[in-house]
């Protein structure tokens, strides 16, 4: 364990440390990654797919025969007796016999025990459990709340942080140290332990059951604020010194020349600012009671509840709900980890 | 796109006259303050006035939410939620479930705590070899995450349901299949295990640029001098990386203690009160029961936050030394 914690590479070859770090990498990514497969492929499972036990890893679901005069049957194949071997048809079930049809011989009946055939399975990706999210529920809706919170706070965060950052790292006022502390100090007053108060306030000004009473209260974030103030103390004065020659409002100056330049920051912030407002629960669930108000998490919070049977949708809604920051993962996975890294925060 | 840039520019130049007009007005520095202005005026009024309504919640009772309609009961709330016949027995306390919340989190921070830092650090260590596809590496751990806490819950939950796949597992190589979220220890386990899945890519990140910033010279020299292993991960690496390490487990403290989507969503708290943390108290109590307690909750926030107090001021220390 020791020697794995700290020896470096043989010279020739793998020596054991580099067997024990390959396994350990390779069950990780077992362990972290493997899940969320599960899930994508489970998701991909019919109603009856989903409740066969022991689990099957591909999607199957109940194949049929095309009968001649009597359409589309369900499959089976006959495991015992005169038939065995032969894929016949069901036509329907009485008791423990059922009415077997021969695709061969498609006017005569027969009787066969249930015990004696077997269903015949076929892959197919049930792809109605997504459809259906539009169709049977209000899945859009609950979407678009989460589409609309995101990109609205989103926004929202990255003016009004950049622009404190701005005053906080380019001018010097009186109070502007009390002013960072200030925003510093936040950082004690976490979320979760102003839950009352701020659904007292909330509900004051209207905003319950409302998307703008889950944006502003998180759109100060003193991370984001940190953050932006280290960047933009790194752009030269002389260019905004240069820009106050040119007569440009300090306004302009703000949103012209230290808003684009400080972009590689704006983007680390945005980046998180989109995580944390699609992934957003407690606050959500308390300021959001009606249904049709709800965000993503909040909907797939209360479907769990609800229904338990219908895992298949209840997949779909969770893979549509982490496709997003997956995709958004995989196109900017540097910038995420590297912003991570430098800025400590998440 | 064009049009978006369009649409934001004209925006963003609508403050413009306002702005310059302001920028006559005011003397000196004081246009600092309007850019700070609106960022203070969020702040103010959803951190700092609420920890004010928080004070006032705590000393009065009733259901009411305005606080003017509620009644005053000075320390009452506290003195319910602290009066136990036996501190070590949540059973004996007035407000049993509170204390059940406090045993349970404290439980869980030792364990999600502890583990996680001790595999975040294994997984850097791992992560800052000389290995092929690192990057897929790194990114695969650092994955859940980004994953809202809501679908890590669902997740874990639909591998852990009773005829899940770990169950599948289980019987195929002839053990019996577990209820694993109605077995109170399992519950736990799992709570534990499911938060350390969800956040130990952050942590890991971390350290492992922690690591990267100690100087290759010091690793070289330390094995020109064929140094053994563990004293130079006692001697070199472990004092070199403790920055990182106290950022970790000071950020791991301040989320532990606040431990409640993932959990919630996977167990409800339950069985029983296996997994009901202290977030879950105060949702609870002010905002799921039938009966909203504002004033016991906010008295319960206000314990929670002065342990984050002490955690943030530590953090902050921490930030300062760091730069």
């Amino acid at each position: 364990m020791v020697k794995l914690l700290t020896a470096t590479r043989g010279k020739n070859g793998w020596d054991w440390t580099d067997w024990a770090a390959h396994i350990y990498l390779v069950l990780g990514v077992v362990v972290m990654f493997g899940p969320v497969l599960w899930l994508g492929m489970s998701s991909l499972k019919s109603e009856t797919g989903i409740q066969t036990f022991p689990p099957t890893l591909l999607p199957y679901e109940p194949s049929t025969i095309a009968i001649p005069g009597r359409g589309d049957l369900k499959a089976f194949t006959i495991t015992a007796g005169e038939f065995a071997g032969k894929e016949m048809g069901e036509l329907r079930r009485l008791g423990l016999q059922a009415q077997m049809i021969d695709p061969a011989t498609p006017d005569t009946v027969r009787r066969i025990p249930v015990g004696d055939r077997t269903p015949i399975m076929r892959v197919r990706a049930a792809w109605e459990n997504f459809t259906g999210l539009f169709t049977q529920f209000p899945f859009a809706r609950y979407l678009w709340n989460s589409v609309f919170i995101t990109v609205i706070a989103t926004i929202l965060t990255l003016l009004v942080n950049s622009m404190s950052a701005f005053a906080l790292s380019k001018y010097k006022f009186t109070g502007r140290d009390t002013a960072f502390l200030i925003m510093l100090a936040t950082l004690m007053i976490p979320p979760t332990i102003v839950l009352v108060p701020n659904y007292l306030i909330a509900s004051q000004l209207g905003l319950t059951n409302s998307a703008w009473g889950v944006i502003w209260p998180a759109v100060a974030t003193p991370t984001g604020v940190f953050m932006l103030r280290q960047y933009m103390l790194t752009l030269p004065d002389e260019l905004i010194e240069a820009a106050r020659m040119d007569n440009a409002s300090e306004w302009r100056i703000y949103w012209r020349i230290v808003l684009p330049l400080s972009s590689p920051a704006l983007a680390v912030l945005a980046i998180f600012s989109v995580m944390w407002r699609w992934n957003e629960f407690l606050w959500p669930m308390v300021v959001l009671s009606r249904s049709e108000s709800f965000t993503l998490p909040l909907a797939l919070n209360s479907f769990q509840g609800e229904l338990t049977t219908q895992w298949n949708y209840l997949l779909a809604m969770t893979v549509v709900t982490l496709l997003p920051v997956s995709l958004i993962f995989l196109v900017l996975q540097k910038h995420i980890t590297q912003g991570i890294a430098s800025a400590g925060v998440k | 796109m064009n049009l978006i840039t369009a649409i934001f520019g004209f925006f963003m130049n609508l403050p413009e006259l306002p702005m310059r007009w302001l920028q006559g007005k005011l003397a000196g520095g004081r246009l600092g303050w309007v850019f700070v202005g609106p960022n203070l005026a969020v702040f103010g009024l959803f951190t700092f006035l609420p920890i004010v309504i928080d004070i006032y919640y705590s000393i009065t009772g009733g259901t009411e939410l305005l606080p003017l309609d509620r009644p005053l009961v000075g320390l009452e709330n506290f003195g319910s939620l602290l009066s136990c016949t036996n501190h070590l027995d949540p059973d004996s306390c007035t407000r049993d479930l509170f204390w059940h919340g406090i045993y349970n989190t404290l439980k869980f921070v030792a364990f999600q705590v502890g583990l996680m830092v001790v595999f975040s650090m294994l997984t850097a260590i791992v992560l800052n070899r000389k290995i092929a596809g690192r990057g897929f590496f790194r990114a695969a751990f650092f994955y859940p995450v980004l994953l809202s806490p809501v679908v890590v819950a669902l997740i874990w939950k639909w591998i852990l349901q009773r005829e899940g796949v770990l169950n599948a597992g289980f019987m195929a190589v002839g053990a019996n299949p577990v209820n694993w979220l109605l077995d109170a220890n399992w519950a736990f386990f799992w709570s534990v295990f499911v938060s350390i899945w969800a956040h130990m890519g952050f942590y890991t990140l971390i350290l492992l640029s922690g690591l990267q910033a100690i100087p290759s010279e010091i690793n070289e020299a330390s094995q020109m001098d064929a140094t053994p292993p563990l004293r130079h991960f006692r001697r070199i690496t472990l004092p070199l990386l403790m920055p990182s390490l106290l950022v970790v487990l000071v950020l791991g403290l301040i989320r532990a203690v606040q431990m409640f989507d993932e959990v919630y969503v996977l167990t409800g708290g339950g069985p029983g009160t296996a997994t009901t943390f202290i977030v879950q108290y105060i949702y609870k109590t002010g905002f799921a029961d039938q009966v909203r307690q504002y004033g016991l909750a906010a008295a319960a926030s206000l314990l929670l936050a002065s342990v984050l107090l002490v955690l943030t001021l530590l953090q902050l220390k921490g930030m300062r030394k760091n730069g």
